[in-house]
């Protein structure tokens, strides 16, 4: 320690070359983050991808061209016809504010992008920063070193990527920075006890209450975390400066968010928040009380205080049990509800079972997604531990809770990617830290010994240096307590620094293993970077409206979902209804601009199952049902000829079970056979007749002449029927999306006698032959 | 010279609106196909009696190789009739799918069929709704109600009385004397709403063959029988469908007839009154109405909104007129009504009228956002039916629309302030009072 004056200037240069080092290394991961996710853009064009962010650009659009209060008041009449949605009020704008904020600020600058081009890099900016809050969060937790590597690791995790590559505009893109950048803050505030950045965090609580229905998650963890803190004796003032400002201003804040509303003090998932609060008072309370009472007296109070405390605990806890109760959902709302039992959706509300996303992940995907992380993360929990700072307990306790929801549903895989990143990251630099160490200790090479051993002290004492600044920071905090509790919370900070110091002279390693051990380390990475560089540019670029296929005569490229709804808005009129199952609905309305009946807002379930009933009903009832909804159009996407399998034959199932949980005659057992979903010969006399299955297959054995169903292998069931209530109107160029016009109510009626109407159905047929287009 | 050029050219205007304004509804061309040319004079007091109000007749025969409905896909005529009840093949480019789609491309037809109606001419009843007796030799015997002839008869003629009750169809005079009819009847679909029919058989009717004796009971009887029916098709395409083409003959038309049974002897049948009343409704003469003007708007202002906001007070108007052969004559009624539909109707309000053709009513929007319909749905017997609707979006409130401060709510905003007076107070106290 006495060495400590000595080596200070050069200290000082390392420190500042070090810095300087850090600073362009997160320059470069800044770089990375965003042009790795640039694949979508060089491989297919700058595009908007999926569905949902076609929803978001449309509603982008509308802000750049109206204004924040026409958007915030913004009554859309073009969706779930005819009921309208409120997108103002349904919506969570931070994506779209954050876009349109970009765009004026470019056009301030007068660099005239347009609205698509800023959505498109919309995603990979942001990733950026969230690859510097991950550094952030990293450093407040485990140093710089830990931090960079976490940040390195976030920029390329595949899970991530998946989200937010160009054109993927949608909530997650911003939300997985504004969720980091929460917990940074709230670990800083944590750390400082300073309510600068508690004020900090509620605002950024804020803007991710705004961008992320997600933003339950914190609303949880932090609780959780505080809670922990609590039962383990963790009790400080900072943690309480952390949390409280959080709760009051948090909940005020995300209460003027209109979508969240009085959500956020009514509904379950924000209880447990409220819940801590009192009980982060009543801790607070008890250890003021003990400080100012004798031990005797106190022992006294505390007996008055449990039972008092108890009697008032129930009687909240039976007010609460009742409100809850007398919700109809108990509170919940159902995809929560999945969460805690994951089986829920799925047995209950089939519109969430529906979404792939909402599915439970195979163990492929973990793999898929996380790569190498997923084995990392133990070695970083146990970084965590060695020594257990009120920090490193937030990452176990991320890391623990993100998992477990990731089980549930595919879509949190999405949380647990940056808790993988921040734990490799720690793990990753502590190996690192401790084989170099070792390495370096041990090289024989290096000549001058003194100057090792200087540099060697110096370091060590930066260590300590370290160690002994934030005992100090933790401890001004302190001050105003009294001795006892002082002495209480001294005993586990004193003890890290000395078992950090025993530990680090312990952890040196053998010279051959340390440097088997950094090669092997370096070629875990290698092989990460390269998974993560495949997955961004085959597995997670594709835009999905346009669909490439290698084949033995070369590339094949889909665009028939942009001629199928260009068709729409150059052969039809623009108040027009366009019927479809919900998965187009975004797509129909902000490409074709065509007023949709059901979109992938699934507020409605009855609309949906309306629609549902429409398609899996016959002919003659469903034209009734859609015309009763002034449809004029009807819209699928089938698969079968080019064998795409994410067709509407594929998704039919959900139509009926949808359907028929609002309409009972629609019964799931009817479409199948022997409880398998067929559509050959053996198939149910009501799955061949439903409207799906006639405007799908409809003229498909023109194609082929045997009617080989590519995606299901098979031969369908019935090859030859005519459309009475419909007519085919466009089919595209691979026949993935086929529309339909339902034709008017027949001008007269016929009479009872049953003539040879061979002459006047001849005629007609004719007629559409020659409206017919050549499939190829 | 130029006094007579004007004259000329006023003598043109009129022709020339007659013509071409889509605002007539009324025939104007004519294309009648017979059996043979005996029938153009036989029948003349029919045609003439059409000429007489302006149209056009073009007549052929039947089985003419010249004859077509359209030329390069405009249709030459506004109206049909056939009178052809034997025809078994037309002549040209026609066929029964061609006259049905002549049908539904908006024009009229008539059609009289007689004893020995062929195929095509029962194919194209049926497609029109009207069931023919399947018995090709059946007629229509009434041993009741038959007209009394010199020659104690089959009775197959028939002195009919049994009109329609519509002023709309068959004009505001009443029938003045019974029908003649000889022919073969025809059955109904009762759940079809487009036909109507017109002349029914008395209770006492029914169809056989009268040359053979009856063996079972005859398949059509009584008052469900038609003889003559109406069809207006679903885009007010009207037509007549008769089972005897001998009701339109001179001979029926000058005829005297007493029923059988009726001490009363008309010195001249009905005919001609009930069929020159029947083609005025078939050619849209009459009952044909309009609806033009459709105007609603906020209360107090003139010009139509893009979007209502919910409970607004509007207003809403339309002019219906209807055609009286020559003019558009205001139309008069009281029970037009106007839905505010958004699947199901949120109002429904009848329309008062200034009996000028000018409809007009004004309601509070329901408080129940989303995208709503003024519907007007009119229908009644004779008249083509009126169908309009207009789409218009109704919003919620804007974030700056609501109460301000709500009295219920003083309680709420005194608790606030006060327990932001009560901090400052104890932050005040705790940070300086020692």
């Amino acid at each position: 320690m006495a060495a400590s004056d000595a080596p200070n200037g050069d200290v000082l240069i390392r420190n500042a070359f070090g810095s300087v080092l850090a600073f362009l290394i997160l320059l470069l991961i800044g770089v990375l983050a965003f042009s790795i996710r640039l694949f979508s853009v060089i491989k297919y064009e700058s595009v908007i991808h999926e569905f949902d962010p076609y929803f978001n650009y449309r509603v982008t659009q509308f802000l750049t061209k109206n204004g924040i209060y026409d958007f915030w008041n913004w009554f859309d009449d073009r969706t779930w016809y005819p009921l309208g949605r409120v997108i103002g009020g349904t919506v969570y704008p931070g994506l779209t504010l954050t876009a349109g904020t970009l765009y004026w600020f470019l056009h301030s600058l007068n660099i005239p992008l347009s609205v698509e081009t800023v959505c498109v890099f919309t995603a990979p900016i942001f990733s950026a920063f969230a690859s510097w809050a991950t550094y952030l969060l990293t450093k407040e937790i485990k140093g710089v070193g830990a931090g960079l590597t976490a940040a390195a690791l976030l920029a390329m995790v595949p899970s991530y990527i998946s989200r937010s590559v160009a054109g993927s505009y949608d909530n997650e893109a911003v939300a997985i920075f504004a969720l980091i950048f929460t917990f940074y803050l709230y670990i800083k505030t944590l750390n400082t006890g300073s309510l600068f950045y508690a004020t900090l965090n509620s605002l950024s609580y804020f803007y991710m209450v705004c961008s992320w229905g997600g933003y339950t998650f914190i609303i949880n963890l932090i609780p959780m975390h505080v809670l922990l803190c609590i039962v383990t004796g963790r009790y400080s003032s900072r943690l309480y400066i952390a949390y409280a400002p959080l709760v009051i201003l948090g909940t005020l804040l995300a209460a003027l968010v209109p979508v969240v509303g009085f959500n956020a003090v009514m509904t379950s998932e924000h209880f447990a928040s409220f819940l801590v609060f009192i009980i982060i008072h009543v801790v607070a309370l008890v250890y003021y009380i003990k400080g100012i009472l004798s031990p005797k007296m106190f022992k006294v109070a505390l007996a008055l205080v449990v039972s008092i405390g108890l009697a008032v605990c129930c009687a909240m806890v039976a007010v609460i049990i009742a409100l809850v109760a007398s919700s109809p959902t108990k509170g919940w709302s159902g995809r929560s509800l999945s969460l805690l039992d994951p089986t829920y959706a799925s047995k209950y509300i089939p519109i969430i079972a529906s979404v792939s996303e909402h599915q439970p992940p195979t163990w492929p995907s973990y793999f898929m997604d996380i790569n190498v992380l997923a084995f990392l993360i133990p070695a970083g929990i146990i970084a965590c531990f060695s020594p257990l700072s009120d920090a490193s307990l937030f990452a176990v306790l991320y890391i623990v809770l993100s998992v477990y929801f990731s089980g549930v549903m595919v879509r949190l895989m999405l949380v647990l990617a940056p808790a993988a990143c921040i734990l490799s990251g720690i793990a990753l630099s502590q190996a690192f830290d401790v084989f170099t160490r070792s390495i370096k200790f041990q090289l024989p090479s290096l000549s001058d010994h003194s100057h090792i051993d200087a540099r060697d002290a110096s370091s060590e004492n930066v260590v300590l240096d370290d160690t002994i600044k934030t005992d100090k920071n933790e401890d001004t905090p302190k001050e105003r307590m009294t001795k006892r509790s002082k002495k209480k919370e001294k005993e586990p900070v004193e003890k890290p620094p000395t078992k950090f110091q025993i530990k680090k002279r312990l952890s040196v390693l053998p010279f051959e293993a340390s440097i088997i051990a950094v090669i092997l380390l370096v070629l875990l990475v290698a092989f990460y970077v390269v998974h993560c560089v495949w997955a961004a540019a085959e597995a997670y670029s594709a835009p999905s409206i346009v669909l490439t296929s290698h084949s033995n005569d070369g590339l094949h490229v889909f665009d028939d979902f942009r001629e199928a709804y260009a068709w729409l808005s150059h052969n039809t009129d623009v108040d027009d209804k366009v019927a479809s199952w919900w998965d187009y609905g975004y797509q129909t309305t902000a490409m074709a601009n065509r007023t949709v009946i059901v979109d992938n807002n699934t507020w409605n379930n009855t609309h949906i199952a309306t629609v549902g009933t429409a398609m899996s009903s016959p002919e003659k009832a469903a034209w009734e049902i859609f015309h009763s909804l002034d449809v004029k159009y009807v819209l699928v996407v089938f698969g079968g000829l080019v064998g795409y399998p994410s067709d509407d034959i594929n998704k039919f199932l959900w139509m009926v079970r949808i359907g028929g949980g609002v309409f009972p005659h629609i019964k799931e057992p009817d479409y199948l056979r022997d409880g398998q979903y067929r559509i050959d010969s053996m198939a149910t006399p009501t799955m061949l007749n439903c409207l799906m299955y006639k405007l799908s297959y409809y003229r498909f054995v023109e194609t082929d002449g045997k009617a080989f169903d590519r995606v299901r292998r098979t031969e369908i069931g019935k090859k030859y029927f005519k459309l009475t209530h419909f007519e085919e109107v466009f089919t595209t160029h691979h026949w993935m999306v086929r529309i339909y016009k339902l034709k008017p109510p027949k001008n007269r009626i016929r009479g009872k006698n049953k003539k040879s109407k061979s002459k006047t159905s001849s005629t007609t047929t004719s007629k559409r032959k020659g409206t017919r287009r050549n499939p190829f | 010279m130029s006094k007579k050029l004007i004259v000329l050219f006023l003598g043109l205007v009129p022709l020339l609106c007659t013509c071409f304004s889509p605002d007539t509804p009324s025939d104007r061309r004519v294309l009648v196909l017979l059996d043979d040319f005996a029938i153009k004079s036989s029948h003349s007091i029919f045609f003439n009696n059409l000429k007489s109000r302006g149209f056009d007749l073009d007549f052929k025969l039947a089985d003419d190789p010249t004859i077509s409905l359209q030329r390069y896909g405009q249709y030459l005529y506004d109206a049909l009739i056939l009178f052809s009840p034997t025809i078994e093949r037309f002549g040209g480019s026609i066929d029964a799918a061609a006259i049905l789609d002549f049908v539904d491309s908006g024009h009229d037809l008539i059609v009289a069929a007689n004893s020995n109606a062929s195929d095509l001419i029962r194919e194209i009843a049926t497609e029109c709704g009207v069931d023919f007796d399947e018995d090709s030799s059946a007629l229509v015997i009434d041993h009741s109600g038959y007209a009394v002839s010199a020659t104690e008869g089959d009775h197959t003629l028939i002195a009919s009385d049994d009109f329609i009750k519509s002023d709309v169809i068959l004009g505001s005079e009443k029938i003045k004397a019974p029908v003649l009819f000889q022919g073969i009847g025809h059955s109904l679909n009762p759940s079809n709403s487009l036909v109507l029919k017109v002349l029914s058989a008395s209770p006492s009717a029914y169809s056989a063959n009268p040359k053979s004796k009856l063996t079972s009971p005859p398949s059509l009887t009584g008052t469900s029988m038609s003889l003559v029916s109406v069809v207006q098709a679903r885009n007010n395409a009207r037509i007549l469908i008769s089972g005897s083409l001998s009701m339109f003959s001179n001979r029926f038309f000058r005829s005297d007839v007493q029923k059988a049974g009726s001490p009363t002897k008309h010195d001249k049948s009905g005919n001609e009154q009930f069929v020159t009343e029947l083609s005025k409704w078939v050619f849209h003469e009459r009952g044909h109405l309009k609806a033009v003007n459709v105007k609603h708007h906020k209360v107090g202002e003139v010009d139509e909104p893009a979007i209502y906001r919910i409970n607004d007070d509007l207003e809403y108007s339309v002019e219906i007129y209807e055609w009286s052969g020559k003019t558009w004559e205001p139309y008069v009624a009281n029970d037009v009504q106007v839905q505010f539909y958004m699947m199901s109707p949120y109002v429904l309000k009848t329309l008062s009228t200034d009996n000028k053709g000018y409809y007009f009513t004004a309601f509070k929007v329901p408080d129940v956002y989303g995208v709503f319909q003024f519907k007007v749905e009119y229908e009644r017997l004779g008249y083509t039916s009126l169908s309009l609707s207009k789409q218009i979006p109704v919003r919620p409130f804007r974030h700056n629309e609501y109460e301000r401060f709500i009295p219920a709510a003083y309680p709420y905003y005194g608790a606030a302030f006060s327990m932001m007076a009560g901090f400052f107070i104890f932050t005040a106290v705790h940070l300086y009072h020692k």
